[in-house]
């Protein structure tokens, strides 16, 4: 696997999240994505800055376009400092909320990747990485 | 600070989305909307998305609260103008949108919308017999 380019935005606050989905947007259509599959990856990119803004308090988006053979791919990195997730399982249940939410964030964004990782530690903070590739 | 314009058509009123909106500015429009259907007495509301490229469960979450609103204010909602891409990607996140009315376009939707109405004017009719 390749990766040909990365890069960083910050998720501080609502318009982050905007910017992120619209450079996501970008990523994906210079990677020679279908219009379904930009938006997945949008909307996937969309729910997860939310919660690096929400419940991280803030964090970055670090972003890495890949390549392998003649497949092309968009990798996207949510990191924070923020509280963590104390119970893992629960917040990948269907229909679990913490708070405002419908509880579709976590494992409604599974389903829009093809690779789902998620790493939280209580009081240090969570990453999430999801892959899609065309 | 931006706000989504709400146009007045008869009884009913049209919303046409056609920005990436913000989580403030949807939270907005959802304040701007109800108020609306109470000053103006409004019996329908379309909210055109066909601009939109994408909704998440949060803008999701917004059409459907608005719908349960705008129907304990006694008006009927239709969504007009989804996207395939987005009806797919909605879909597979989770979220089907139960309760709220849609409709391929604007033209579709008016038609729906009247519909609606002359069916909830029937309940009514029946209810005080």
């Amino acid at each position: 696997m390749t990766i040909s380019s990365t890069g960083e935005l910050p998720l501080t606050n609502e318009h982050d999240i905007v910017l992120g989905r619209q450079s996501v947007r970008r990523m994906a259509q210079q990677q020679g994505f279908s219009l379904v599959d930009q938006t997945k990856m949008v909307t996937a990119a969309s729910e997860l800055a939310r919660n690096t803004v929400i419940y991280g308090g803030g964090g970055v988006l670090k972003w890495a376009l890949l390549s392998e053979g003649i497949k092309r791919g968009v990798r996207l990195t949510f990191e924070d400092q923020g509280p963590g997730i104390a119970n893992m399982e629960l917040a990948l249940t269907d229909g679990w909320t913490s708070g405002q939410g419908l509880g579709l964030g976590l494992t409604g964004t599974r389903r829009l990747v093809n690779e789902f990782e998620i790493e939280s530690t209580v009081g240090v903070g969570t990453r999430v990485v999801i892959t899609r590739w065309k | 600070m931006d706000r989504i314009p709400i146009l007045r058509m008869g009884e009913f009123l049209l919303v046409t989305i056609q920005v990436d909106m913000h989580d403030q500015l949807a939270m907005q429009l959802q304040d701007d909307l109800t108020r609306a259907i109470d000053k103006k007495g409004a019996k329908g509301v379309l909210i055109d998305i066909s601009a939109l490229e994408m909704v998440d469960s949060f803008i999701g979450r917004m059409i459907a609260d608005i719908s349960g609103m705008a129907r304990i204010l006694d008006a009927r909602t239709v969504l007009v103008g989804m996207q395939p891409a987005v009806a797919i990607t909605l879909v597979e996140l989770g979220l089907s949108l139960p309760g709220v009315a849609t409709a391929l376009n604007v033209e579709r939707g008016m038609v729906l919308l009247r519909r609606l109405l002359a069916e909830s004017s029937g309940d009514d009719h029946f209810i005080n017999r």
